[in-house]
C-alpha cells in the first residue's frame, strides 16, 4: 500500500494513472475497432462473431469489469488532475496566448467528457439495447438472424440509418480523434519514454492512429448512410 | 586606529599551516550558541553561511534579491583559476601566487595571496564533488583555458556560465542548511546599517523590502560579503542592485576603507548606445584568445570595417604588447583602447568603441570552432546589437568591472572592527592595484568555503563577550538614525530624480576618475561630488512610503551613499601620486605611456578613517613588505 | 517610435488591481524592454506618482530576477531571451503592449508586477543538492564525467529560475524547472547516490507549493530563456516512477 499510495497522491503519479488506463482504453477502443469492421464482411461474420461474445459471459463481463475500472479510474484522475490545475491559477491572465500548445493537448478534459457522454449513450444503444434512445422506433432485442442469434449487422445497418444518430456517433469520433492525438504522445512523455530522438517518430505515430480510429469507425455510419450497408 | 595585519611568522608556504594550528577552535557541542549574521548570498556569502552551518553554527543570510541564487556572482562568465597544473603546462601554487601579485602590480599582501593559490585547489574539488558541471575532455577529465593574461591553462570553466554554476553549488549547500532549519534566510531585505556594541559588531539594521519594516538583528559577529561598487560610475557591467551601502555603513561606523581607488575597466564590453543605457553587457574576455582587436589607422576614417585595408588597420595590441598581443591585461588593453579613441580613431556611434575581429580566427578554425567555443556570446552580442560578429567584427568599449578596493581586513579577513569580517569583492585583500580574470571567483569562495570558516572560531574563542539584545540601548539609537534617513529621503519631495542624480555622479566618475585620472580631473570631482551632495538632499523626489515595496526609495539610500563614497574614492584616487594597475595617474607614466609606479613612497595599503560628517577623512598606511617577490616593473611586452 | 502600455497596477496582495493605460514617447529600437519601462517611469516620477513596479537585476539574462508577461506571453515571445534581453526593435511604432506579472498561486503578487518565487528556493531545499560538506571530497579529477553526459547536465544547469515556464503553463506547472534541476544533478555521478530522495523530496515540494500538474502541452519549453528541452520532464517522469518502485 505504502507503495501505492503516491501513485495516487502525487501529481506524477495521477499522470501514470491517466497513461497506463490510456493505453489500456486505447487497446479496447483498437479491439473494438477490429470487431465492428467484421460488419463489412457480411451479417454471417459479425453476428456470429456477437454470437460467439454472448456465448462466452466470463470473458465479457470480466472485460467489462476490467474495463469499467479502467474507465472510472481514467475519469477520476482526469477530473483530480483538472481541477487541481484550475486551483494552480486562481487569477488568470488578461491576455493569454499558450504558444506551442496544440488545441489537442488543451482541450482533453472536454474532449473526454463529450466521449464519456458518448459511451453512455452507446451503451443504451447497443449494449442495453434500450429502444428509447435508438430513435427508429424499434427494439434491437427482437432482431434476429437465421441462426435465431441477436441480429447485430440488422442493428447496426438500422441503427445508423438514422441521421441525428450518425452525426453524434461521427462528432464522437472526431473528438476520440483528437484526444488521442495528443494522448497517445502525452502518454509516453507522462512514462518517461520520451526524448528527441523519438519525439517526432512518437507524434507521428500518434497522429497516424488516432487517424486510422477515426476512419476505420467513421466508415460504418457513413457506409450506412450511403447505403454501402444494407 | 591601528591596523595589524596579523600574518604569521615564518616562510610563505608554511604560513596558513601556522594560523591554522594558532588559530583557537570552538568546542563543537558550542558552536550552535553562536549566532552569525551573514550579509551577502553571492559566492562568498553563500559559502560561507553554508559552511558555517555545517560546522554548526547558527547562521541568518541576509540578501536584497527575491532569492539567494540571484547574487550577482552569477554573471561571471570566463572562469575560474586554480593551480591545479591538470595540463601539465608548468602550473603551480607559487606561480599563481607570483602572477596573482604581478597582476596587481605589486599592491597586494603578499601572505594572503599565497594563501589563495594554496586553497585554489580545493575550491575546484569542492565545487565538483557539488555538481558544478565544468567543462571537460572527451576522457571525462576536466578541461582547462587559458585566460586574461596568464601563460599557463589553469582556468576551469562551464560554457559562458561559470559565475552561475559555481553560485548553484554554493546555494544548493546553503538551501540544505536552510531546509535542516541550520540557516534562516532573508531575501529582499537590504542591510542598512552597522551596530556596535563596546567596540564589537554585534549586529545590523536591515529593510524588509516588501513590508518597508525596519529590524534589527543582533548576532555574535557580522559577516560582510556584500560585493563590489563599480555602480558608483552609474554604467557598468554590476547588476542594477548592486551597492555599497552595505560598507558604507561599516565604514562609517569605524571600519577602515581600503584602496578605493582601485576599480577595474574590463576591455570587452558592448558599447554604450544612448542616455537611455541602464548598465553595461560583458563580452567574456575568452574572446580575446581568437578576436583581434584593431581601429583604423587614420582618424576619422568612417569607412564600414570591410572597406579598410589590411594595411590601413592598426592591430595595436599586438603592436605595442608582441608577447601578450591581444591578450594583455585588462588595464592595459582598456587604456590602449581609450588612447585609440581619444585620438579620434574609435569605430561606432560617437566613436567610443574598438573593433574585436575574428574573420581570420574564422578563416583559420572554420564558423563551427568558432560557433562552439562562441555561439552564446556571439548571440548575446547579436540580441543586443543587433549585429552578426560572424559577418562583421564585433565593437567593445572598456567598462567599468570590479573593484579591487573595499574595507580593509586583516589576515584572518576580520576588518579593524572586532567581530566584523569582510569576505568576496567588498574586501580588499588579494587583488592589489588589478585583478587578473577569473580571480574574483576563486578568491570568493577561497574566502568562503576555506578561509573564514576557521579564522572566526579565533574570535569566538578569545573573545567571550555575550551576545546583546536588539532591546539594547545601541540597537534603538541606530534604529531611530535609520528610520529618520528613510523619511527623510521621503520627505524632500524635490524636482530631480533618483536616476538623475546617479547618472550624473557616473559621469563625473567616468570622465574625472575613470581610466585616467588627473590632479586636476580628480580635484574637480572633489569640488563638484559635494555639490550634488547638496542638492541631492535638497531637490530629490522619491514618491510612494517607506511602509511598502518601494524602488524608488531603495534606489535613493544606495545613490544618497554613492554620492558620498564617490568623494573617498576621488580622494584617494588624489592621494595616490602615482600609477598602478587599475589606478593611472597621467601625471605618472613612462615615455611610452605605460604605468609608472613609485614603490619608495607609495607601496602601501591605504586605509580611510570616517571622522565624522563634513570632515575629512584620515588616511592611515598599511606597509607592504615583499619577503618573497621582489618589485619589479610590470612589463607585457 | 511611440507606444501604448496596458500595465497591471496592484498596490498590494490585498487590494484589487487593474490595467492602467501609460503612452510611451520617443522610444528607442535599441532600447531593451526594460530601458523602455525606465523611461516611463522616469516619466511617472517627475509628475510625483509611483513608477511601475517591476524586478529586475543583472539586465544581462542570467539572474532569472526579471519577469513579465508581454502580450500574453512570458518574456515576450523572442526564442531563448529573458525580458530583460528583449529589444525594443521588435515592436512596432504605434503598438500596443499589455503588460502583465507572473500568474499562479504558488507566486503570490507583492506589487504591480512583482511577485514572490520563494517556492522555488524552498524546492531545492527539499533536495535539489549534492550533500558535500565543505572539505572531505575528492580530488576533482578522481570524478571522470563522460563528456555527453557533462554535456547533458549542463543543459538542464542553464536554468535561470525565473519561473516563465511556471507562468506560461495553462495549469502553473513547475515540471520543468525541477526536472531541470533534478536532471542537472541526476545525470552527474556525484549525484547519483542521492538521487531517489531529491527526486521524491522535489516533487513532493513542489506539489505542497501549489503549482499544477504537467498535461504535456509544451508551452514552457516554448517560452524558456535557456531552451531548457521537454526531454527533462519526460527523465523527472521516468525517474519519479523507478525512485518510487525502489521506495521502501
Ligand atoms: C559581468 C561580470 C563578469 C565577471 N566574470 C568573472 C569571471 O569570469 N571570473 C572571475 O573570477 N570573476 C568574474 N567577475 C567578478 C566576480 O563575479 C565577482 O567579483 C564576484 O562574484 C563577487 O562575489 P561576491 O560574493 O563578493 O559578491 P556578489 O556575488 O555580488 O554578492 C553580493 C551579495 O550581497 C548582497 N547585498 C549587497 N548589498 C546588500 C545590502 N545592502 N543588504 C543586503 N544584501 C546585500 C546581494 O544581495 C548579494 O547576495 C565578473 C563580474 C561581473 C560583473
Ligand atoms: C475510450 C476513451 C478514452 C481513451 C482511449 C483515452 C485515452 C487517453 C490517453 C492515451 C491519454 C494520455 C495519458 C497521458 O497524458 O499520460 C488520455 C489522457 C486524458 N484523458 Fe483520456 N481517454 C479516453 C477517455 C477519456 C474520458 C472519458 C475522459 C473524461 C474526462 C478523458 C480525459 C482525459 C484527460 C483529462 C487526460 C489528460 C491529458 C494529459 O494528461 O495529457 N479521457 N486519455
Ligand atoms: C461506429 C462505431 C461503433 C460501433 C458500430 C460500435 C458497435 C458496438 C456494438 C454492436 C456493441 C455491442 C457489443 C455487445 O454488446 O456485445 C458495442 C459495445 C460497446 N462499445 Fe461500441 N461501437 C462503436 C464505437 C465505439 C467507441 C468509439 C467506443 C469507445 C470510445 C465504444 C465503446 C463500446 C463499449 C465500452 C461497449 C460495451 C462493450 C461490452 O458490452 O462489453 N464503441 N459497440
Ligand atoms: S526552466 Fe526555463 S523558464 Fe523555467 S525557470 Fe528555468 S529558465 Fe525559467
Ligand atoms: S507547459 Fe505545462 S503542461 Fe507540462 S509541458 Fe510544460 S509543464
Ligand atoms: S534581469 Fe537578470 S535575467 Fe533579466
Amino acid at each position: 500500500m505504502n507503495t501505492l499510495k503516491p501513485f495516487f497522491a502525487s501529481s506524477l503519479g495521477k499522470k501514470y494513472v491517466m497513461a497506463v488506463t490510456g493505453i489500456l482504453l486505447f487497446g479496447f477502443v483498437v479491439m473494438h475497432l477490429l470487431g465492428n469492421l467484421q460488419v463489412f464482411m457480411g451479417s454471417e461474420q459479425i453476428n456470429d462473431y456477437g454470437h460467439f461474445l454472448k456465448s462466452k459471459p466470463l470473458l465479457v463481463w470480466g472485460a467489462r469489469l476490467g474495463l469499467l475500472v479502467v474507465v472510472l479510474l481514467h475519469i477520476w484522475s482526469a477530473i483530480r488532475l483538472t481541477a487541481e490545475n484550475k486551483a494552480a491559477r486562481p487569477i488568470g491572465y488578461g491576455e493569454y496566448k499558450a504558444v506551442g500548445a496544440s488545441y489537442a493537448s488543451r482541450t482533453m478534459f472536454m474532449s473526454g467528457l463529450i466521449i464519456a457522454a458518448f459511451i453512455v449513450y452507446h451503451l443504451l444503444h447497443y449494449t442495453a439495447l434500450v429502444p428509447a434512445v435508438n430513435l427508429t422506433g424499434k427494439d434491437f432485442g427482437q432482431l434476429l438472424d437465421s441462426k435465431g442469434h441477436p441480429d447485430v449487422y440488422r442493428m447496426i445497418v438500422l441503427g445508423f440509418s438514422q441521421v441525428i444518430v450518425s452525426v453524434f456517433y461521427l462528432i464522437a469520433m472526431a473528438l476520440l480523434c483528437l484526444h488521442l492525438s495528443h494522448g497517445l504522445q502525452s502518454m509516453f512523455q507522462s512514462l518517461g519514454w520520451k526524448n528527441r530522438k523519438y519525439s517526432g517518430l512518437i507524434s507521428n505515430f500518434a497522429r497516424l492512429f488516432s487517424i486510422v480510429i477515426f476512419l476505420g469507425y467513421a466508415s460504418i455510419p457513413l457506409a450506412v448512410l450511403f447505403g454501402v450497408l444494407k | 586606529m591601528k591596523l595589524d595585519p596579523k600574518i604569521p611568522s615564518g616562510p610563505i608556504e608554511k604560513k596558513w599551516d601556522k594560523a591554522r594550528l594558532d588559530l583557537k577552535l570552538v568546542n563543537p557541542a558550542n558552536k550552535r550558541k553562536f549566532e552569525i549574521i551573514v550579509v551577502g548570498s553571492g559566492l562568498a556569502g553563500a559559502s560561507a553561511s553554508a559552511t558555517l552551518a555545517e560546522l554548526g553554527y547558527s547562521v541568518k543570510c541576509f540578501c536584497y534579491q527575491d532569492s539567494p541564487r540571484r547574487a550577482h556572482s552569477i554573471a561571471a562568465q570566463g572562469g575560474i583559476n586554480a593551480a591545479k597544473n591538470y595540463q601539465n603546462d608548468g602550473d603551480s601554487v607559487y606561480r599563481l601566487f607570483y602572477d596573482t601579485i604581478k597582476g596587481g602590480d605589486f599592491r597586494a599582501r603578499e601572505a594572503n595571496v599565497y594563501r589563495l593559490a594554496q586553497v585554489s585547489v580545493n575550491i575546484i574539488d569542492q565545487c565538483v564533488a557539488q555538481g558544478v558541471p565544468f567543462a571537460r575532455e572527451y576522457s571525462g577529465y576536466l578541461a582547462n583555458r587559458s585566460f586574461g593574461g596568464a601563460q599557463v591553462s589553469r582556468t576551469f570553466y562551464a560554457r559562458g556560465q561559470t559565475g552561475q554554476q559555481l553560485l548553484l553549488g554554493a546555494y544548493q549547500a546553503l538551501e540544505r542548511q536552510i531546509g535542516q532549519g541550520k540557516v534562516k534566510m532573508y531575501p529582499r531585505t537590504e542591510m542598512l546599517d552597522l551596530v556596535l556594541v563596546d567596540g564589537h559588531a554585534k549586529g545590523i539594521l536591515v529593510r524588509d523590502l516588501v513590508t518597508g519594516e525596519v529590524t534589527s538583528h543582533s548576532a555574535d559577529a557580522v559577516v560582510l560579503a556584500t560585493g563590489g561598487y563599480s555602480n558608483v560610475f552609474y554604467l557598468s557591467t554590476n547588476a542594477r542592485g548592486c551597492n555599497v551601502t552595505a560598507i558604507w555603513r561599516a565604514y562609517k561606523r569605524g571600519a577602515a576603507m581600503a584602496n578605493p581607488c582601485y576599480t577595474q575597466i574590463h576591455p570587452t564590453c558592448i558599447p554604450v548606445s544612448g542616455e537611455h543605457q541602464s548598465k553595461l553587457t560583458l563580452m567574456s574576455e575568452s574572446l580575446r584568445n581568437d578576436g583581434r582587436v584593431w581601429v583604423p589607422k587614420q582618424r576619422g576614417d568612417k569607412r564600414p570595417s570591410h572597406e579598410i585595408p589590411e594595411s590601413e588597420r592598426d592591430y595595436f595590441l599586438e603592436r605595442k604588447y608582441p608577447s601578450y598581443g591581444n591578450l594583455a591585461p585588462r588595464d592595459i588593453s582598456s587604456r590602449a583602447a581609450k588612447e585609440a579613441c581619444d585620438d579620434g580613431r574609435g569605430v561606432g556611434p560617437g566613436g567610443l568603441g574598438v573593433y574585436l575581429d575574428f574573420s581570420d580566427a574564422i578563416k583559420r578554425l572554420g564558423v563551427k570552432t568558432i560557433r562552439e567555443r562562441y555561439d552564446n556570446l556571439f548571440a548575446m552580442y547579436q540580441t543586443i546589437t543587433g549585429e552578426s560578429a560572424y559577418e562583421t567584427p564585433m565593437r567593445i568599449y572598456p567598462a567599468v568591472h570590479y573593484t579591487m578596493g573595499g574595507l580593509w581586513v586583516d589576515y584572518n579577513l576580520m576588518s579593524n572592527i572586532p567581530g566584523l569580517f569582510v569576505l568576496g569583492e567588498a574586501n580588499f585583500s588579494d587583488h592589489g592595484a588589478n585583478r587578473l580574470g577569473a580571480s574574483a571567483l576563486m578568491q570568493g569562495l577561497a574566502d568562503g568555503y576555506f578561509v573564514l570558516p576557521y579564522t572566526i572560531g579565533h574570535y569566538f574563542a578569545s573573545n567571550k563577550i555575550a551576545r546583546p539584545a536588539t532591546s539594547h540601548t545601541e540597537f534603538k539609537r541606530v534604529e531611530e538614525e535609520v528610520k529618520q534617513r528613510v523619511s527623510k529621503l521621503l520627505s524632500i519631495k524635490g524636482k530631480r530624480t533618483v536616476t538623475s542624480f546617479h547618472r550624473e555622479l557616473g559621469k563625473l566618475m567616468w570622465n574625472n576618475c575613470g581610466m585616467a585620472r588627473s590632479e586636476q580631473s580628480l580635484n574637480e570631482n572633489l569640488r563638484r561630488i559635494p555639490e550634488l551632495q547638496e542638492e541631492f538632499w535638497k531637490n530629490v523626489v522619491v514618491p510612494g512610503e517607506g511602509s511598502d515595496f518601494n524602488q524608488s526609495l531603495e534606489h535613493a539610500g544606495r545613490v544618497a551613499d554613492f554620492l558620498e563614497f564617490g568623494e573617498l574614492l576621488c580622494r584617494d584616487a588624489l592621494e595616490r601620486r602615482e600609477s598602478c594597475g587599475g589606478h593611472f595617474r597621467v601625471e605618472y607614466q613612462t615615455e611610452d605611456g605605460e604605468a609608472l609606479r613609485n614603490d619608495e613612497e607609495y607601496s602601501y595599503v591605504a586605509a580611510w578613517e570616517y571622522q565624522g560628517p563634513g570632515k575629512t577623512p584620515i588616511m592611515h598606511k598599511e606597509p607592504l613588505v615583499y619577503e618573497e617577490l621582489k618589485m619589479t616593473q610590470r612589463s607585457y611586452k | 517610435m511611440n507606444l501604448t502600455l496596458k500595465v497591471w497596477r496592484q498596490k498590494n496582495p490585498s487590494t484589487r488591481g487593474e490595467f492602467v493605460t501609460y503612452e510611451a514617447r520617443d522610444i528607442i529600437p535599441d532600447m531593451s524592454f526594460l530601458e523602455m519601462l525606465d523611461v516611463v517611469n522616469e516619466g511617472l516620477i517627475a509628475r510625483g506618482d509611483e513608477p511601475i513596479a517591476f524586478d529586475s537585476d543583472c539586465r544581462e539574462g542570467i539572474c532569472g530576477m526579471c519577469s513579465l508577461v508581454i502580450n500574453g506571453i512570458p518574456h515576450g515571445g523572442q526564442k531563448g531571451t529573458a525580458t530583460c534581453q528583449l529589444h525594443m526593435r521588435h515592436f512596432r511604432d504605434g503598438q500596443t503592449i499589455t503588460i502583465e506579472p507572473w500568474r499562479a498561486k504558488a507566486f503570490p503578487l507583492i506589487k504591480d508586477l512583482v511577485t514572490n518565487r520563494g517556492a522555488f528556493d524552498r524546492i531545492i531545499a527539499a533536495g535539489g543538492y549534492i550533500s558535500a560538506a565543505t572539505g572531505g571530497v575528492p580530488d576533482a579529477n578522481a570524478i571522470p564525467v563522460p563528456k555527453p553526459d557533462q554535456e547533458k547536465a549542463m543543459d538542464a544547469a542553464a536554468c535561470i529560475a525565473c519561473g516563465a515556464c511556471v507562468a506560461a503553463c495553462k495549469n502553473a506547472s513547475a515540471m520543468l524547472f525541477v526536472a531541470a534541476k533534478a536532471s542537472h544533478l541526476g545525470l552527474l555521478p556525484q549525484g547519483k547516490p542521492e538521487h531517489d530522495q531529491r527526486v521524491r523530496g522535489m516533487v513532493a515540494q513542489m506539489d505542497a507549493e501549489g503549482f499544477g500538474n504537467c498535461t504535456v502541452t509544451g508551452s514552457c519549453e516554448a517560452v524558456c530563456p535557456k531552451e531548457i528541452s521537454l526531454d527533462f520532464i519526460a527523465k523527472l517522469n521516468r525517474d519519479y516512477f523507478k525512485s518510487l518502485l525502489k521506495n521502501e
